[in-house]
């Protein structure tokens, strides 16, 4: 019997804070499997804004920084402007990247900032405890939005894959799940080709994973992974948004 | 069909309960007769010779604690 | 050595780049913009980084992550751009990271004016940010002081692992005046490696974290006490002032900045009219030099301190407490860009003596 499927090196042989069945850990995991086989594990920083994912500099076996609320891809764009040979990633979540930090992304994609974000969407703030997030959708409840999201109020669920994708320095822009064995090897795929066009300088790469919550959702992790499938996808369709291999 | 097994790092568990619900041949479940020092039931699987060594289960594991072989 | 013309906000600039500084971001703002608009063209050409960024926010967050990555790493801007760039600053404290920020202030309180004022003393002293944190502040009076002290202020920065910065009004940074280059060019290349900064670990150690998040109160609670102790090696060591004239002087006068020169000429009018007067000026504001003011104005001759400042009065309160209540303590000032006259200043010395 030989060993086909085991625990990436490129996490950090410690135990994770996240809720039981959250997909962090997942996503977390593809990362570092991506790191290693690409074997830039030792030539790669990552930053770690607030959020579930603060703790992310503990979890990933390589240098990391943590960043300020939705200010990861300028922290990163400090790092990689120093450190241009480096392979420089952002974990960000939905309430770090598509509410506080909205103009740092598109100012990284602006700027084809040769750095890989991850953008984990959860439609819910998760750390705090689960208040709305931008990419909530419109009925879903949260503890500020007890009655559910009313899009005549609060309006309706923010779209980054699709909106970055219009950004001429955006590279590659896909947005995955990880909601199935089938989801996660395609969702794998997906960031490790971001992280190969960040080392062949192609520009600003983002992967948009839709994730679980089952903690704020109030569901079992089981259950929400279906939730997911049901809810989520119709309002945030997967799929390739922009690929500059295609073009041309 | 090939023959896998599956070893479970059963401290780190948290019960989540994702590695039951891909499992193609149904075989893992969450021991009950025990609860690990995290305070779950962990995954475990007695009948390892159905396991067929796909590794959905660790694909779909959280934190990581799933190790899959295969002949 | 030459003198050369320079206006202040390019000497900055200049000064930053032959201190070493091969890493700037920056956005617009009156009245600094010319050191944003001097480094995108010189930066690039010393082999460094220049990057306009979308908001001052976005920038000190890019000196975070450079600052991080080990690089000598520098931003400018005024007051309500300094103000975006708080957190930031608490974040680079929490981590330890060395920077330089320089602020050419502006007049206040909101959009204010684009006028020359002193009205971000508490925020440069006090600190705008979270937290229990204190920065290394450079007060300079003129352009020659400000490029002597910039390769001073990233030298400290990297020794004591923490953001220094350079406070000055916006009169400095927008006049020209003839300055010399006295100190050779720095090379990053003779700098020592920073080896805690986050350059990968090449798999030969343990990953470098550049974090000021510690969640168990214990945890924290000890990091801010390391803290303390370097900001009291800080004081212990990092104190500068210069004094004009005030042995044996009736009046003391305490400025910083373009008000210091005000104030020498103030002292200039009393000394006509018969009365001694001399000029207490620190250049750094923090840490504030209390007791080398305590010790001037405790002189048997001083009747009255007179500080003089483009605000309302801020550091009046650190006059204050360097004095502490052995002398009558003053203030004379004006805001919004108004520069108070040398007469004016003169006249309020007069008053502190009851004429």
């Amino acid at each position: 019997m030989a060993i086909v499927y085991q625990r990436s090196k490129g996490l950090a042989d410690i135990e994770t804070h996240y809720c039981p069945g959250c997909t962090h850990g997942i996503i977390h995991r593809l990362v570092a499997e991506t790191l290693e086989e690409l074997g830039v594990l030792g030539n790669t920083v990552g930053v770690a804004p607030v959020g579930c994912s603060v703790f992310a500099y503990d979890y990933f076996n390589c240098d990391m920084q943590e960043a300020a609320h939705g200010r990861a891809p300028a922290v990163a764009t400090g790092i990689k402007r120093v450190l241009p040979d480096k392979v420089v990633f952002t974990y960000q979540g939905d309430g770090d990247l598509a509410a506080i930090g909205t103009g740092e992304i598109t100012h990284a994609a602006m700027r084809g900032e040769n750095i890989t974000t991850v953008f984990v969407n959860n439609a819910i703030y998760g750390m705090t405890g689960g208040q709305m997030a931008p990419t909530t959708l419109v009925g879903q409840r949260a503890t500020t939005a007890p009655l559910g999201r009313d899009k005549s109020h609060a309006g309706s669920p923010i779209r980054i894959a699709e909106m970055l994708a219009t950004i001429d320095g955006a590279a590659y822009i896909e947005r995955v799940t990880v909601t199935s064995p089938a989801n996660v090897m395609r969702a794998k795929r997906a960031i490790k080709k971001a992280f190969e066009l960040q080392i062949e300088g192609r520009g600003f790469t983002l992967i948009e994973v839709l994730s679980t919550c089952p903690t704020n959702w109030g569901l079992t992790p089981v259950k929400a992974l279906e939730w997911l499938n049901e809810n989520m996808i119709p309002v945030f369709p997967l799929g390739v948004y922009k690929d500059i291999t295609k073009e041309a | 069909m090939a023959k896998g097994r599956v070893t479970f790092r059963q401290d780190w568990c948290k019960g989540c309960g994702l590695c039951v619900s891909v499992c193609p041949k149904k075989i893992i479940f969450l021991d009950e007769s025990m609860t690990n020092r995290k305070g779950y039931h962990p995954a475990t699987v007695k009948e390892m010779d159905k396991c067929i060594g796909c590794a959905n289960c660790a694909r779909m594991c959280p934190d990581s604690i799933i190790t899959v072989e295969r002949e | 050595m030459a003198k050369e013309l320079w206006k202040g906000n390019e000497a900055i600039a200049e000064a930053a780049i032959r201190a070493g500084c091969r890493c700037y971001f920056g956005y617009p703002i009156t009245p600094q913009s010319e050191i944003p608009e001097y480094m995108s063209l010189h930066m690039p050409k010393a082999g460094g980084i220049f990057l306009q960024s979308e908001s001052e926010i976005a920038a000190i967050n890019m000196v975070y992550g450079a600052a991080g990555a080990g690089a000598r790493v520098m931003t400018s801007s005024s007051s309500p751009g300094i103000s975006l760039k708080q957190e930031g600053i608490s974040y680079m404290c929490g981590a330890e990271l060395p920077g330089v920020i320089v602020n050419v202030m502006r007049g206040g309180p909101g959009l204010g004016t684009i006028q020359p004022a002193q009205g971000d003393y508490f925020q440069a002293t006090r600190g705008g940010g979270n937290g229990d944190y204190r920065l290394i502040v450079f007060a300079p009076a003129n352009i020659q002081e400000v490029v002597d002290l910039m390769q001073e202020a990233f030298e400290l920065a990297d020794r004591y692992r923490m953001p220094v910065m350079m406070l000055l009004d916006g009169m400095i940074g927008q006049m020209m005046e003839p300055i010399e280059w006295k100190k050779p060019p720095v090379s990053p290349d003779d700098l020592p490696k920073k080896s805690w900064a986050t350059t990968g670990t090449k798999g030969e150690r343990e990953p470098n974290i550049i974090n000021s998040l510690f969640i168990s109160p214990e945890a924290c609670n000890a990091h801010n006490h390391r803290l303390e102790d370097k900001y009291r090696r800080v004081i212990a060591n990092e104190q500068r002032y210069e004094t004009n004239d005030t042995d044996g002087a009736k009046i003391i006068f305490v400025a910083y900045g373009t008000p210091a020169r005000l104030a020498r000429a103030a002292a200039g009018i009393l000394e006509k009219e018969g009365i001694k007067a001399g000029v207490f000026r620190p250049i750094t504001v923090w840490p504030y030099p209390y007791e080398a003011l305590h010790q001037v104005a405790a002189q048997e001759s001083v009747k009255a301190v007179v500080t003089v400042e483009m605000s309302t009065g801020q550091m009046v309160d650190d006059v204050r407490i360097g004095v502490n209540g052995v002398k009558p303590v003053s203030f004379v000032g004006q805001a919004g860009g108004v520069v108070p006259t040398p007469r004016e200043v003169a006249n309020a010395a007069l008053k502190a003596l009851g004429r």
